[in-house]
């Protein structure tokens, strides 16, 4: 199978997005026609649809939610890029208040068909505002969804399923992924959301881990593998909904759980799962719940510090022997 | 005194604005009676915006609205029933009840909802007439807002984005001169709000908010421009609300003096002695006017007092499509 860029395949569903509904349309800071996105997610998109379509904004974020917000409920399917992960706290009140709440508050009258776009997590020396992991606070909104697309694939169908989805998305994507390859198929796929992903099998431990967290596990694992411990690796792709289904199926099989997430341990996104498994399938567990995450800290600058504080292969291997 | 509208026109909004009146003096009445739960802000005094900028709508164009809301509501076409059955909140209203007098819609006739974060509706708006642009439709969004909300930062964002993007939408901004209880002198350097205008490079237009034919001329201006492809403008309306912010607020900051004079200016009091004085309408008829708007504002109440609550299950529903 050919191999594209976790970016060229968010593009392909765009532009497949794009093609195919005519009510699909861009909107964020410096996505258009001068450069084509931060990470140049959507370079290349105006060429073929144009300013109206691809459509550079201000410096506003709350704007651009808000706009984003008032297009879906009239008839747009608005996808908005978010240029980092941070600065939607800028607009925490139109993603976290409107966008998620107008449906319900105003009794099912209308949908809010909108994809939020933005890239989480630290590795690239750029300090604190500029390398946070919030997933955990869009899961904490009732009404919104939550993608965490770890590979090539993944991005590239669960963009297409956020894009035709009559709700709110906040998809998350990471910014050492961008450049990574994987197999995409040419042919047409989707992939639906609430569906965990077992990117290895195993026997021991259960790791679940997200993002970019999803590849340090996996080469821990293969570590482990040569010292005679097997681990399954499930990657839940959505945060919400959660496939608790595939976490407890696992955690029946191994009886032990590692969760590995960049985010702030405290209540993140591996304090969610470990509550579920605890909550629902404590009785098969051998060991206590072990978590792997970000040490409460903001995201220091210095190469040295940022490192200490973001998991990496060691602390998950590290973590993993201890439930063994 | 010539009057440059029809008398359909103007008997129609003289009637909408009756009925917005006996409508939110019996929302006050039903409260007193516990039968509104939580709170209510009530748009008594403010008539003449909503029906003096609405009566230039279609019913496909779009309003999006305030916590204060009832007016707009009523004024783009909403039904009373399903208004009151929301504030009460009852299964019958607009919102299953799960909205309340701070959250109304009615998506059929292009009322988008009101939102009660104060200038949360200001983006929405424009994303209304972004919609309205890439549709390629000629219909155009008006966004309702108060004097407090032009302090927010999304005030500044959504006007420049429409400005930019030439959009149309009408921000019409509702000037009661106190942000609950701050004075607008207190928290603004400027006098009239219309004149932030200029920063966006778009009309601004400040009119007395309490003559509907004023409000009304100002908005057509601004409608027939939007509706052209021209772009938004700002119009501020100076108006005052004759009860204090919400239900539970005496308004004691509001000088006497200054309240007796505004009710002087009583938006439907000033429209009915012109009709009267330029022989539009009689007394005779003003009464029946009156009369009707209470009995469909009665009608309403009855809908709404004896629907049905929700089943409480329902409050698991409607979260996601």
């Amino acid at each position: 199978m050919r191999e594209v860029t976790y970016r060229e395949a968010l593009r392909e569903a765009l532009r497949e997005e794009m093609r195919r509904d005519k009510t699909v349309f861009l909107l964020g800071e410096d996505i258009g026609r001068d450069w084509g996105g931060a990470f140049k997610v959507t370079e290349g998109l105006v060429e073929e649809f144009g300013d109206e379509r691809v459509r550079d904004t201000p410096i506003s974020e709350s704007a651009i939610i808000g706009t984003a917000v008032g297009a879906a409920i009239t008839g747009m399917r608005p996808v908005a890029e978010i240029m980092f992960g941070d600065l939607t706290t800028l607009a925490m009140d139109q993603i976290a208040n409107q966008a998620a709440k107008l449906r319900y508050m105003f009794g099912g009258q209308t949908s809010v068909p909108l994809v939020i776009r933005t890239p989480f997590g630290a590795g690239v020396n750029i300090a604190s505002h500029h390398s946070q992991s919030l997933e955990a606070w869009f899961m904490h909104v009732p009404g919104l969804h939550v993608a965490v697309p770890s590979t090539p694939y993944d991005a590239k169908g669960l963009l297409k399923t956020a894009i035709r989805s009559d709700n709110p998305v906040f998809f998350c994507e990471h910014k050492l992924l961008y450049s990574m390859e994987g197999e995409v198929p040419e042919e047409e796929y989707t992939i639906p959301f609430g569906v965990a992903d077992v990117k290895k099998e195993g026997e021991d431990v259960t790791v679940v881990a997200t993002l970019y967290m999803v590849h340090k596990t996996l080469k821990a694992a293969g570590e482990l593998e040569a010292e005679g411990i097997s681990t399954e690796v499930v990657d839940p792709r959505t945060l919400t909904p959660l496939d608790k289904q595939t976490i407890i199926k696992s955690v029946k099989k191994t009886g032990r759980i590692v969760i590995v997430s960049e985010d702030c341990k405290t209540a993140g996104v591996s304090a969610e799962i470990a509550a579920v498994v605890a909550e629902e399938a404590i009785d098969y567990l051998d060991a206590p719940i072990k978590r792997v995450a970000e040490p409460d800290t903001p995201i220091p600058f210095s190469p040295p510090l940022e490192q200490h504080v973001i998991p990496d292969e060691i602390a998950i291997i590290k973590a993993v022997k201890e439930v063994i | 005194m010539t009057l440059s509208l029809d008398k359909e026109k103007l008997v129609e909004m003289y009637r909408k604005m009756v009925e917005i009146r006996n409508f939110e003096e019996k929302v006050f009445e039903l409260y007193g009676r516990n039968l509104v739960p939580g709170t209510i802000h009530l748009y008594a005094g403010e008539e003449a915006v909503a029906v003096g900028v609405c009566s230039n709508l279609r019913k496909d164009d779009y309003i999006t609205s305030t916590h204060r809301g009832h007016g707009h509501c009523i004024a783009k076409g909403a039904q009373l029933k399903k208004v009151m059955a929301e504030i009460l909140g009852k299964k019958t209203g607009y919102c299953k009840g799960k909205g309340g007098s701070m959250h109304i819609a009615d998506f059929s006739v292009g009322m988008l909802g009101a939102t009660a974060v104060v200038g949360a509706g200001i983006p929405i708006a424009v994303g209304a007439g972004l919609s309205v642009k890439l549709r390629r439709t000629d219909q155009v969004v008006v966004c309702f807002f108060g004097d407090g909300a032009s302090n927010q930062g999304t005030f500044h964002e959504g006007i420049n984005m429409a400005s930019i993007w030439k959009l149309p939408v009408i921000f019409v901004c509702e000037n009661n001169l106190y942000a609950m209880g701050t004075r607008q002198s207190r928290v603004m350097a400027v006098e009239n709000i219309a004149d932030r205008a200029i920063a966006y490079g778009i009309p601004g237009a400040a009119t007395d908010g309490n003559d509907v034919l004023a409000v009304y001329e100002t908005a057509r201006k601004a409608v027939e421009r939007a509706r052209k492809g021209e772009g938004p403008t700002l119009i501020e309306c100076k108006t005052y609300r004759h009860k204090g912010h919400s239900r539970i607020d005496p308004a004691r900051y509001r000088p006497k003096e200054e309240v007796e004079e505004w009710l002087r200016r009583d938006p439907i009091k000033r429209l009915k002695g012109r009709l009267l004085r330029t022989n539009v309408l009689t007394e005779a008829e003003t009464e029946l006017f009156e009369k009707e708007a209470l009995a469909s504002v009665e009608e309403a109440v009855k809908f709404a007092v004896e629907s049905p609550y929700p089943t409480p299950e329902e409050a698991l529903e409607d979260v996601y499509a």
